[in-house]
């Protein structure tokens, strides 16, 4: 789903720790909500706030090994793909993220 | 013929070992020991446990009164030999008695050592070596206080995490640079330095002793660099020396200890030694297992038994500190033509160093899953040469033989001695032989009958594999796992949490080997759950291991909004509640007011970034959190009772506003819905709740085990007591008791079902005492949980949750 490289444009959403470890925060992009996540072992991955299933805030699910489980009915959505895992089919739009000196920038 | 005199210094555990050996082998001897310590032999190596309070001093004899009497054995209890009189073949000790010989075993031990700086004589200065030495740590602790334990050795730590958890605030003080230097290599050294610290165990390497102060007893350390710590107590545990001064006197032959040739004979034909204070073969020991085979050749020596003699071999080294794994053997430092072969997994904080040299494994360094550890060290041991496994030696065992690693096939090629619970000693051949002559066919059983798997509970899975290589499908799977995480079910790892004090939830993960590094959104909230419950106080609740709803404290709707649902007591309100909850829905634009079946109001379609502010107007109005979302006490409905109603027989409404008051905040496995009614009409439908009280005119019926959900269920009969104390108490321990065991999202109707009804009547109605202890248990942990979230979250906690990280829009039109 990342877009191609030289079409990006990289904006500072802010630091690191911003970001809970094991959880999400939110960035407005107009009527798009996208979730941005950070692992246990800090990577982080952003990925559009809505789950493929029934649109459920991806953001508010419980983040383990690599993926979210979406609050309203547990689909498990990778946060590397956007895909769902498992028997569910259906895939979330994703975007870059870079880290630079503590600081995220979002690729959109 | 009449007996040979033995004569045996010292009581220890080589000794004590030998004699069982030498008793299995002849009765030629007529046995004598004298021992400077007033008692029998018991296993010093628990003495740790018996610091940190896991076991007792009962627990850990070796052998009893019985035993020597059983066996003839004289023994001089707290008598000391002070000379041995080779040419008389006689010794004489401390208090006169003096004692013929015509074999003489020396097994003296060691001697702690001191560190000879000021102060070292003070009261309050103590080794780490015997039982007394124990029993004035566990004197000492009991006030508080600071305790410094100088040395970051074996011995040193476990006094330290020992120590800690008598309550005292203790500090390490270890001269080289990382901890446990000899057995474990520097990145180890950092991962146990860390969990220590974790555990809130101040550890200072490269901190040299000047001093120990005070006047009349121990008041601080002063360190080479100026530093001064506080100190009611100090523990020096830099190392031992063989106790071989009896030996010099004599003038045996003595070098570092008390020189012996492969037989244990020493330069003395007549007189052997065993244990620590032995030198053999050019080495000492100051573990166990090499000093067990000096046990066993000297007893056969001393039948006049060959043997193949003594022979070194690697002892692993293992830290008794419950729920840190280390395993290290052999020779890490770093040397020409050694080659290192390391895995390390940051996120189970795990680390694992296999050293080879000529293709061979000569040492090994494990931390945090130490699994392997008996499979290297069997290489290790026997010299094998591991060229071919050489990609994939570091992942294991498991990752032999092209990835298709079996089990079960594994337990099964077992050689029968291969150990398989550490803890207690249990090799597979005594579970196979259990297994088939008791007919046993499950986890449990086999624990019970053989204490495999009973301690730590770390070994379960291999057991298990174990159990099912005997029986092939014969055997009883066990309660399905709690997720596809572990193997485990509830039930095991609420145990072994308990067991193994782990306190986090990746200790639990690291320690039950879960087979995913962060589990999953199964699994997390459990664990989290059962860390709340059975550490109250200590364990820092884990926002991100929970459902959305626990995370933000309301309820989350299909478009994404959140319902708000704040506390009524028992269902009454007043007009500034009702004007608060009216102007808030006004201010915030809320879409719907609801009456909720748990006799409240719910505010639904409440956007997230108005939550707080929702919170903060109906806490400025004296409002609490309902938890209409929680895992815990949502509603104690009533009825009006005595109070208003013509049939009322007590004042229902104020006793279920008390159990409310009582009861808020508690975290439960699952859902925690209590009714009091008037009278039996029940118009607060008590006999359908998890609790409920039906009163009456002689008192409060208290029903449990209801349900009106998926599932329907009339409640049980707990019992009649006379009083509303009663009540909240009964009701507080039944509580606790369902917070204690049950397993979550398990209701208490399904948990009374598991362990039994009659069961919980026995403890919680008719055994005042448990009653109460379950009782006051509820009331401390209430101390921890009684914190209205939304106050909390209004006043700054967690505020990320609530805004947006960044409005890009909003930069841009900036
Ligand atoms: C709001 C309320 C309905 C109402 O408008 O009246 C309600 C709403 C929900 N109930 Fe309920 N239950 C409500 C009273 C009940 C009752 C009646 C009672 O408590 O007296 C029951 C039957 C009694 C019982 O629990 O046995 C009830 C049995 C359930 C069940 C089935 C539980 C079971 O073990 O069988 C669920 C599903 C679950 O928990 O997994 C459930 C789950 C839910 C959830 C949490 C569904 C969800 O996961 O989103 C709903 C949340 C709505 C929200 O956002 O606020 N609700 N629910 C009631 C809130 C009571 C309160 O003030 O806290
Ligand atoms: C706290 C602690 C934890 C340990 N943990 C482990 C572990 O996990 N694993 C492991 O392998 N090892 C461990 N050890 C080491 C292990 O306990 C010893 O290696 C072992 O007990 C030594 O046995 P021994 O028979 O040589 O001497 P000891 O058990 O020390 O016995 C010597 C006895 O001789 C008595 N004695 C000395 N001189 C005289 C005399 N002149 N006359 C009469 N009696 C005398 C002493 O009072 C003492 O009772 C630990 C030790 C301690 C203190
Ligand atoms: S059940 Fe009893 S107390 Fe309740 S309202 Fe009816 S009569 Fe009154
Ligand atoms: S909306 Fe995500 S699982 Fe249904």
């Amino acid at each position: 789903m990342n877009a191609n490289a030289t079409s990006v444009t990289w904006t500072a959403i802010g630091p690191l720790t911003d970001i809970p470890r094991q959880g999400a925060r939110c960035v407005k992009n107009g009527a798009m909500t996208i979730a941005i996540f950070r692992t246990s072992d800090d990577r982080v991955f952003a990925l559009e706030d809505k789950c493929p299933h029934k649109n459920g805030p991806l953001s508010q699910g419980i983040v383990h090994d690599g993926c979210v489980t979406c609050p309203l009915h547990n689909w498990v959505i990778s946060l590397e793909t956007g895909s769902a895992q498992g028997a569910d089919e259906g895939q979330t739009a994703t975007f870059p993220i870079k880290l630079e000196g503590g600081t995220v920038f979002l690729g959109l | 013929m009449s007996k040979q005199r033995l004569v045996i210094i010292g009581n220890g555990m080589a000794p004590g070992r030998m004699l069982e050996h030498l008793f299995d082998l002849t009765d030629a001897y007529e046995v004598t020991i004298f021992n400077a310590e007033p008692r029998v032999n018991y296993d010093r190596i628990m003495l740790s446990p018996v610091l940190s309070g896991e076991k007792s001093y009962a627990d850990i004899i070796i052998h009893g009164e019985g035993w020597y009497e059983e066996h003839g054995i004289t023994l001089h209890k707290g008598e000391k030999v002070v000379t041995i009189d080779r040419v008389e073949r006689k010794v004489t000790s401390d208090k006169g008695t003096v004692v013929s010989y015509d074999k003489l075993v020396i097994a003296t031990g060691s001697n702690p050592f001191i560190i000879p700086v000021p102060g070292h004589t003070l009261p309050g200065v103590l080794a780490y070596r015997d039982l007394d030495d124990t029993e004035g740590m566990i004197a000492a602790s009991a006030k508080g206080g600071h305790a410094v334990v100088i040395g970051g050795g074996l011995l040193g730590l476990e006094a330290a995490a020992g120590l800690k958890m008598r309550g005292m605030d203790v500090t390490v003080l270890h001269l080289m640079p990382s901890l446990m230097e000899r057995q474990l290599d520097e990145a180890a050294g950092y991962l146990l330095q860390k969990e220590l610290e974790g555990r809130g165990i101040k550890v200072k390497c490269r901190a040299n002793t000047k001093a120990i102060l005070g006047t009349d007893k121990v008041e601080g350390v002063e360190l080479e660099d100026g530093t001064v710590l506080p100190a009611d107590l100090v523990v020096m545990a830099v190392g031992i020396r063989p106790n071989a001064g009896i030996a010099k006197d004599a003038g045996l032959e003595v070098n570092r200890g008390i020189v012996t040739d492969a037989t244990m004979k020493t330069s003395d034909p007549d007189i052997y030694s065993v244990g620590e204070c032995t030198e053999v073969g050019g080495m000492v020991y100051g573990l166990v297992a090499p000093l067990y085979d000096m046990a066993k050749i000297a007893a056969h020596a001393l039948a006049g038994e060959a043997t193949a003699g003594f022979k070194h071999q690697e002892t692993p080294t293992k830290l008794k500190v419950t729920g840190v794994s280390l395993y290290s053997v052999g020779d890490f430092g770093e040397g020409e033509g050694r080659e290192d072969i390391v895995l390390r997994d940051a996120a189970r904080g795990s680390y694992k160093r296999v050293i080879l040299q000529d293709n061979k494994i000569i040492g090994v360094v494990l931390y945090g899953d130490v699994a392997d550890g008996g499979w290297y060290n069997e290489m290790l041991k026997a010299g094998k040469d591991v060229s071919e496994m050489r990609e994939t030696l570091i992942f294991g065992q498991a990752h032999q033989g092209g990835g298709s690693f079996d089990p079960v096939a594994a337990a099964a090629a077992l050689p029968d001695d291969a150990e398989i619970c550490g803890c207690n000693g249990i090799c597979k051949g005594t579970i196979v032989q259990a297994i088939n002559d008791k007919g046993l066919s499950s986890l449990s059983e086999v624990r019970t009958h053989t204490k495999a798997s009973a301690s730590c509970g770390t070994c379960a899975n291999s057991v298990e594999n174990l159990i099912k290589a005997v029986l092939g499908d014969a055997f009883q799977q066990k309660a399905e796992g709690m997720c596809g995480c572990t193997p485990l079910g509830h039930g095991e790892v609420r145990r072994v949490i308990k067991a193994k004090e782990l306190k986090s939830i990746p200790a639990v993960m690291q320690e039950l080997e879960w087979s995913t590094p962060e589990g999953c959104a199964k699994c997390r909230p459990a664990l989290n759950y059962y860390l709340i419950s059975d550490w109250p106080g200590e364990y820092e609740d884990h926002q991100q291991s929970r459902f959305i709803n626990e995370r933000v404290h309301a309820n989350i709707q299909k478009d994404g909004t959140y319902s708000v649902v704040p506390r009524m007591f028992g269902g009454l309100t007043t007009v500034e509640e009702l004007r608060a909850i009216a102007d808030v829905a006004e201010k915030y634009e809320i879409p719907t007011i609801k009456v909720t079946g748990g006799q409240r109001i719910d505010l639904l379609g409440v956007k997230k970034e108005d939550l707080l502010d929702v919170w903060s107007d109906l806490g400025d109005a004296g409002m609490i959190s309902g938890a209409a979302y929680s895992k815990g006490l949502r509603t104690v409905k009533t009825c009006v009772g005595k109070e208003w109603c013509r049939f009322g027989t007590q004042d229902s409404t104020g006793l279920g506003v008390k159990l409310e008051k009582l009861l808020w905040g508690s975290w439960s496995p699952a859902k925690l819905k209590l009714a009091v009614t008037g009278c039996p009409r029940n118009c607060a439908e008590s006999t359908c709740k998890d609790i409920g009280i039906i009163c009456v005119d002689s008192g409060y019926q208290i029903v449990y085990g209801g349900a009106a959900g998926l599932h329907i269920q009339g409640t049980t009969e707990l019992g009649t007591v006379k009083t509303e104390e009663e009540v909240l108490e009964v009701v507080g321990a039944l509580t606790q008791m369902y917070r204690e065991q049950g397993f979550y999202l398990e209701r208490i109707y399904k948990w009374a079902d598991r362990v039994g009804y009659d069961h919980i009547k026995s403890v919680i109605l008719d055994n005042l005492e448990e009653r109460r202890a379950y009782y006051e248990r509820f009331l401390f942990s209430q101390k921890f949980a009684q914190v209205d979230p939304w106050a909390e979250f209004v006043s700054g906690k967690h505020a990320h949750e609530f805004h947006p990280m960044a409005d890009l829009k909003l930069e841009a039109a900036e």
